[in-house]
């Protein structure tokens, strides 16, 4: 077994804690049941790294099953890694039968005929999502298993969730070889970005709790509204505020709970608009300024903000638009024409 | 009787008994309940001042979070000639002492302890402001 396989094979099992490692390794299948009840998962994780390195030495591991090891880390630990999301626009109207085998194919022959020296290793899951891992290299050099990237492609949406790794210049490639294996035209990059992949999909899958326009004005009754206290003797003036505010919130929400994005940014390139006797910016120049918002939940702490005091319900619309526009990244530019303020730019 | 801002809405006016204290809470991590308190300081009559409102300012004890400065308060007390008092609802202890300093000063205002007034308050005030 090549050193540089048993390095990589025990720095990824050394990223594992040590209460999960039986479990990823019995989700690898690499090593036998028998081989897993030799380890002793109750040492030193660094001992245990050494051991499980060994095994595989019996079993002559190569780099692509180290590959999927690690794909099966980072499917567990998605969760620690930023993705964005591309669409893909095909060209034809009519749906074409999904290959697997025949997009595994395309996918490595695009790639390996520009570039030679890359790792490609797949791996489906249940839900129909294809997790590619890409390690890249030069025409020089080996590749780089340490800084890959991940692909999530679900076959039956023009959606491709991508985690890149630091070297971006490879990624036209990547899109290159995704769109001639899938059978689109183009791709484009959404404004859309978060760790948790899973909101991700719930976005564009339109998956999350949406919000539906109401025609009652029936007031919702007092016990949904969330009272501090059952005192009686207390009596809230502004009830039927609250209940406004309330049902606003569940318009523009939903009652479910919200995908989980960690920022929102807004560039503006809008004119700095200030009292004349400021004298401020007389130069008639865009302002530039960069507004980001960012949150463990953003779209929860959004969507309290009205009920806590600590913001006029409705909120602005470039903060409710989030989840349909599915994008995090704004542009604001100024408008031109007949309306005066600001829009949003595609 | 709780309420987010005023005025206060005017379909339970005939339900409303009289208002003895009038507190304004301030929560010093929010920028925006400030600015709602000022603007609702101009709906409260002007006889209320004389030791019928107080100001309570809340989130003190999170010493990093704090949006408002203390000079901007005691400016706002002083130009009102209204106390302010300082408390921290998450501790159970200055919540409970808090609590009945309110209640003190309401049994005051409401007329409940002989031989003290509201005006009382205003003079208490005048003295403490000497620096």
């Amino acid at each position: 077994m090549d050193d540089t396989v048993a390095e990589y094979i025990r720095r990824t099992v050394l990223k594992i804690p040590r209460d999960e490692i039986k479990m990823m390794l019995q989700k690898w299948g690499f090593l036998s049941e028998a081989q897993l009840q030799t380890l002793n998962f109750h040492q030193m994780k660094d001992n245990i790294s050494q051991e499980v390195v060994q095994l595989c030495e019996e079993n002559s591991a190569d780099i692509k099953q180290a590959a999927v090891l690690d794909i099966i880390y980072n499917h567990i630990y998605q969760n620690k890694r930023m993705w964005s999301v591309y669409q893909m626009k095909k060209s034809a109207e009519e749906l074409e039968y999904f290959d697997i085998k025949d997009f595994k194919k395309k996918f490595k022959r695009r790639l390996r005929s520009a570039l030679k020296n890359v790792t490609i290793t797949f791996k489906e899951y249940e839900d129909n999502a294809i997790w590619i891992r890409v390690a890249w290299g030069t025409p020089y050099k080996k590749p780089n298993q340490y800084k890959p990237s991940y692909v999530v492609y679900h076959s039956q949406t023009p959606y491709v969730f991508v985690s890149a790794s630091v070297l971006k210049s490879n990624m036209p490639l990547l899109c290159q070889a995704l769109i001639v294996a899938s059978n689109y035209h183009d791709i484009r990059e959404m404004e859309l970005r978060s760790h948790s992949l899973n909101s991700l999909k719930d976005i564009v899958f339109k998956r999350y709790s949406q919000n539906f326009q109401t025609c009652t004005t029936k007031p919702l009754q007092g016990g949904n509204v969330e009272l501090e206290n059952a005192d009686i003797r207390i009596i809230q003036e502004n009830r039927s505020e609250k209940e406004r505010i309330h049902r606003l919130n569940e318009e523009v929400f939903g009652s479910g709970p919200q995908p989980k994005l960690e920022f929102a940014q807004y560039r503006l390139e809008t004119m700095f608009k200030s009292d004349p006797k400021m004298d401020v910016l007389d130069k008639k120049e865009p302002f530039r300024c960069l507004v980001k918002f960012s949150s463990p939940h953003l779209l929860e702490s959004l969507k309290s903000l009205a009920p806590a005091g600590m913001a006029d319900a409705p909120l602005s619309p470039l903060l409710t638009c989030i989840p349909h526009k599915a994008r995090n990244y704004f542009k604001i530019r100024e408008k031109k024409g007949l309306f005066p303020g600001s829009f949003v730019s595609p | 009787h709780l309420a987010t801002s005023l005025p206060l809405p005017s379909e339970r006016d005939h339900l409303r008994p009289r208002i003895d204290l009038v507190v304004f809470m301030i929560d010093i991590k929010s920028k925006y309940s400030l600015k709602n308190v000022e603007t609702s300081l101009a709906h409260v009559d002007g006889s209320f001042f004389l030791g019928k409102v107080c100001f309570l300012v809340t989130g003190v004890g999170r010493v990093n979070a704090c949006s408002i400065e203390t000079s901007a308060i005691c400016k706002l007390g002083k130009t009102y000639c209204s106390p302010v008092l300082f408390c921290e609802l998450e501790l159970e202890g200055i919540r409970v002492a808090t609590a009945q300093r309110l209640l003190r000063m309401l049994q005051i205002c409401a007329g409940h302890i002989p031989g003290v007034s509201a005006l009382s308050f205003v003079s208490l005030m005048r003295n403490s402001d000497d620096d």
